[in-house]
């Protein structure tokens, strides 16, 4: 598996760490309360089909990605840095 | 037998080989099967389950029958076919799964008993009494049944890896591959074109074709010349690509050739990794046989195979053949027989309507229903209309028509589709993402239309690619029609093979029908079609045409298996090239690390770190020995550690302090310039992730250490937080772990060392407990800290790496003049321990600040990364296991890490689970044993006794629970 990097270009998938769902990016209010909560840390869909995921570019310039791919044909999207106002699962 | 004209092969060069200890000659150029072909050995192998005896059935890397084992002792290699073998002078093989010899096999016993071992019959008969089948069954069935053996030592064999890129990956040489790659060379494409023969031309190095008004295997050789000519082409021979990947990434597989690989050092495969923007597969198709009785007799073979020993090896597979087919291709089989001078006793066609003008026996509307001859062809029968004739034969040719080899396309999981008029699968467009298959094993069967289709899949791809490709156009060659009339089986009593390698038949099949395994896959797994190391490459569409027969249904309704990578099979030493020993994984080695070695330490993998365990003083013979005197040392005098494997991440910037107050627990932004503060960092859902100290070297620059553990895990947490979660604030980080050297000066005389050391004496004042800031050492500007892991008066002093092994064989050696000296991991252990200082073993994961007692340093007046979460009230409620330290004081010291915790009289079970012993070390301090664990509402039961049971290893221990902390609980000694 092949990932495109936005700094580095595409790089094998061995460079990469995946962290899971871009629901990672849209980390609530300290005081969202439990269920926001929840939902941010716990609560995952698993989808077959389009999925947005968190890449860290380790072994290169140790950006985060956002790989928006598909988890039935391993079809790649897009890829975009991570920043902090992403819509997930685009 | 050999015969004699132009071959593939250099007479000259004789080769000297032996074949079950038997001496014999071959030529350069042969491969195993076809040098014994030549000295007249037909007789390759055993089958698997019936132990019929065997012959070569393909030339080709889909053979099933022909497996022998190469070599002798630890680099033996089992199951290689000995059709793809290239000979070589001293080459040793042997034949596999017989005893005590291929010719008389005793096990053949099985041959004569197959009416009871048919499809199924191990899952219905040792099915009682159940213990027995995996002592007594299941041992004696895999000592009868299988293929040959690995030497079960260290292969001592060299195996690569390698990576390659490429515009486009032509997958095959034969004449599609070869003009496919040929187009996308001149338009100046990037181009690898693997095939898995030593020569390039594929089919046209087995026929007399012509292409281009010369033969085709002359023509091959010229385009493969002018492609290696090409700086933008690399062709890789030898190289079978096993495997589609995602994103156009390819497995393939290189064998080195014989003297290569027989050089010293050299591997002898490589496993490569192929990039590719575009794919051409290229990979021909294979030859399928009919399903007769007996079909199996060494002597029957496919009737490419036949035409390949023929006219590339110029071997007579025997002294008078038959050939049998539903095809024109068995008719082009007879007449190169016939111009090689080897003798066809009778051409079979199926086809009622086929005619001939060959000078020979013809019976068209035919079929052979039998083979005769245990050890070797001797006869065949044959069906006429006027009845059944017998004819002498050593080898019958046969053809059932042709497979496109498909198999790449699926290994993302797309399906073949059935084409009636070649009864055969071929790809779906687009099964793999920039791949199309040209020529044959995209049921292109003419040659001049697979060198038509090799240009055009190679236009499509540069054009997709953006590149314009210049016009070419294909050789002149044969275009014949390919004309088939589907003949899976022929009908018979006795036992006819689709599957030669896991000796499956047509009964075997119907079988699974009958008792409903209708479905393919299910067929497949219940007769085990398929599913030997040839994985069904001859006998998947016929096992699946009969199976769509007894089931009433068509082929393409029926469906077929899954192909999956690889498409050859691979061995594990080359998927795992340069990961033995050592090359597992990347060592890190500390700049103290060869000083240490001198000094006879024992060295510990920690992480990818080799860290020292103790270093053994003249007369220790126990680590035990050297660990407590090492303690002690610490204790009394000063000891020295190399710490440089804990994290060092450089934090600069004006949003520092503010970014550290976010991803640590408690607060930053308030430590003084030149002070050191001890942190705790959680982990978004409230569990602590690491800890360590952090400094202030500047008002914007501070130096944060983690564990040695988390070390990558702290640096990526860093990154996330920072580039996702508060990008615009102004802050840098950078590891540098690697940068300086650190050691920990530590006891009650490190003061007097390093005043004597240092450029300038400490004073006092100004270096209080938790100060740092830089000093002069020797001209080099070293960054101190008086911080301690051991509880005693202790400093870290940083200097560049380059300077870390002169200093730590300074630091030693002063060490030992003031009556101490270096200490390992061992006593750095039972030092924290006797301090309740916590590691990973403490925080693995599932504690929280409340846990470990530190539930005050997580800061209420701020947001941080775990402050949320860590809120909740089950994560910070009395009944939960808290950090506790344990002494024994029953009759057992031992205390173990890993052990449980129960209360005195309960059972030692589950249900009254207590907690857990996470550390443990002997401290010569107290003269005992101390722990450190967790148990239930364990801060308010110190002075309680509990029993540990450490199921695992059998110890039980009555301890006391105590304060973690049980060496100098006021922290008197590091402030001294």
């Amino acid at each position: 598996m092949r990932i495109t990097c936005p700094i580095c270009g595409a790089r094998d998938r061995r460079e990469f760490t995946v962290k899971g769902a871009a629901l990672a990016l849209e980390r609530p209010a300290r005081d969202a309360g439990d269920v926001a909560w929840d939902d941010y840390l716990h609560n995952r869909d698993n989808p077959a089909g389009r999925s947005a995921e968190l890449w860290y570019h380790e072994t290169g310039c140790a950006a985060w990605i956002v790989v928006v791919r598909d988890t039935v044909t391993h079809e790649v999207f897009e890829t975009r840095l991570a920043d902090g106002d992403t819509e997930a699962g685009s | 037998m050999r015969i004699g004209g132009e071959g593939l092969i250099d007479r000259g060069a004789r080769l000297d080989f032996t074949f079950d200890g038997h001496g014999y000659q071959g030529v350069k150029g042969d491969t195993l099967a076809s040098a014994l072909l030549a000295n007249g050995i037909r007789l390759m192998g055993r089958s698997f389950k019936y132990h019929r005896p065997r012959g070569p059935l393909t030339a080709d890397s889909a053979e099933p029958n022909a497996l022998v084992t190469l070599g002798r002792g630890p680099g033996q290699d089992p199951n290689a076919r000995a059709t793809t073998v290239e000979l070589h002078d001293g080459l040793e093989a042997r034949s596999q799964n017989r005893w005590p010899g291929l010719d008389f096999d005793l096990l053949s016993v099985n041959d004569a008993l197959a009416p009871f071992l048919g499809a199924g019959f191990y899952y219905k008969t040792f099915m009682w009494p159940r213990a027995f089948w995996e002592k007594v069954y299941e041992p004696a069935i895999r000592r009868a049944a299988g293929l040959g053996a690995i030497s079960r030592v260290h292969d001592p064999d060299r195996y690569e890896k390698a990576f390659a890129h490429c515009d486009l990956l032509v997958i095959g040489a034969g004449p599609a591959g070869l003009m496919a790659a040929l187009t996308a060379a001149r338009a100046g494409a990037e181009v690898i074109l693997a095939d898995e023969d030593t020569h390039p031309g594929g089919r046209l190095n087995a026929e007399t074709l012509e292409v281009d008004g010369r033969p085709g295997r002359d023509w091959a050789a010229a385009v493969a010349a002018e492609l290696s000519e090409m700086d933008n082409v690399r062709l890789m021979t030898r190289t079978a690509v096993v495997g589609a990947y995602d994103q156009g990434t390819f497995g393939a597989l290189e064998r080195l050739a014989p003297d290569i690989a027989a050089r010293r050092g050299a591997p002898r495969e490589c496993f490569w990794r192929i990039a590719a923007r575009r794919a051409v597969l290229a990979a021909g198709a294979l030859e399928r046989p009919v399903a007769f009785q007996n079909n199996d007799r060494p002597g029957v073979m496919l009737a490419g195979a036949v035409r390949a020993y023929v006219n590339r090896w110029r071997v007579a597979p025997g002294r008078n053949v038959a050939v049998f087919g539903n095809n024109d291709g068995a008719h082009r089989t007879a007449a190169d027989l016939m111009a090689a001078g080897v003798h066809v006793s009778a051409l079979i066609d199926s086809r009622p309507g086929a005619t001939t003008d060959l000078d020979l026996p013809f019976f068209p509307g035919a079929t052979v229903t039998d083979a005769h001859g245990r050890k070797g062809l001797e006869a065949i029968s044959v069906a006429t209309t006027s009845g059944i004739d017998k004819l002498q034969a050593e080898c019958l040719a046969v053809s059932g028509g042709w497979n496109p080899a498909v198999h790449l396309t699926c290994h993302m999981n797309g399906r073949p589709a059935w084409r009636e008029d070649i009864a055969a699968f071929v790809p779906r467009d687009g099964a793999v993402p920039g791949l199309r298959a040209a020529g044959a094993c995209a049921g292109t069967f003419s040659t001049r239309a697979c060198l038509e289709d090799g240009i055009a899949a190679a236009r499509e791809a540069l054009e997709e690619m953006g590149r314009t490709a210049p016009g070419t156009s294909a050789p002149r060659a044969e275009d014949g029609a390919y004309a088939i009339t589907p003949l899976w089986t022929v009908p018979g009593k006795a036992r006819a093979w689709l599957d030669f390698q896991n000796d499956v038949t047509v009964k075997d099949v119907k079988q699974a029908a009958r008792e409903n395994f209708r479905s393919v896959e299910h067929m497949k797994r219940y007769t085990t079609q398929g599913m030997a190391t040839d994985q069904g490459k001859n006998s998947n569409t016929g096992a699946l045409a009969v199976l769509a027969d007894a089931t009433g249904r068509a082929i393409p309704e029926t469906g077929t298996t899954t192909f999956r990578p690889p498409y050859n099979p691979v061995a594990i030493g080359a998927l795992g090239a340069g990961a033995q020993g050592m090359g597992f994984a990347p060592r890190r080695l500390t700049t103290s690390h060869a000083a240490s070695v001198d000094r006879g330490a024992e060295m510990l993998e920690v992480g990818l770190w080799y860290r020292p365990s103790h270093f053994p003083a003249r007369g220790e013979t126990h680590w035990r020995q050297s660990t407590d005197r090492e303690v002690t040392m610490v204790r009394e005098a000063v000891g020295i550690a190399d710490v440089s494997t804990l994290g060092k991440i450089d934090v600069q910037g004006p949003d520092a302090a503010r970014f550290l107050d976010f991803v640590y627990a408690n607060t930053f932004s308030t430590l003084k310039v030149g002070r050191v503060r001890y942190g705790i960092m959680l982990r978004e859902d409230g569990h602590v992730m690491d800890d360590g100290t952090t400094a202030r070297l500047g008002e914007t620059h501070f130096l944060t250490t983690t564990t040695t553990a988390a070390a990558g895990e702290v640096m990526r947490h860093f990154e996330f937080v920072h580039q996702c979660l508060c990008p615009d604030w102004d802050v840098r980080f950078i590891s540098v772990t690697e940068q300086w050297a650190q050691f920990a000066v530590a006891g009650p005389k490190s003061r007097d060392l390093l005043d004597d050391l240092l450029d300038t004496p400490l004073d006092d004042a100004a270096w209080p407990f938790m100060a740092c800031g830089p000093v002069g050492l020797g001209g080099v500007q070293a960054r101190l800290f008086r911080i301690s892991f051991s509880g005693e008066h202790a400093y870290e002093l940083a200097v560049p790496a380059r300077y870390g092994d002169s200093l730590f064989r300074e630091l030693a050696r002063r060490a030992e003049a003031l009556g101490g000296g270096p200490y390992g991991m061992e006593a750095l252990n039972v030092l924290r321990i006797e301090k309740g200082f916590i590691t990973h073993a403490e925080i693995h994961g599932r504690t929280t600040a409340f846990d470990i007692g530190m539930d005050r340093m997580v800061s209420r007046k701020k947001d941080c990364i775990g402050q949320a979460a860590a809120e909740r009230p089950g994560l910070r409620e009395d009944g939960r296991e808290q950090l506790v330290g344990l002494k024994p004081v029953g009759a057992v010291k031992m205390l173990t890490a890993g052990a449980h915790l129960f209360n005195e009289t309960d059972p030692a079970d589950r249900d009254h689970d207590q907690g857990y012993i996470t550390s443990t070390g002997f401290s010569p301090t107290f003269g005992h044993f101390l722990a450190l664990g967790f148990l239930k509402n364990g801060r308010a039961r110190h002075g309680e006794v509990v029993r540990m049971v450490d199921h695992l290893r059998g110890v039980t221990a009555y301890c006391e629970v105590q304060d973690p902390v049980v060496f100098d609980p006021k922290g008197d000694r590091v402030r001294d």
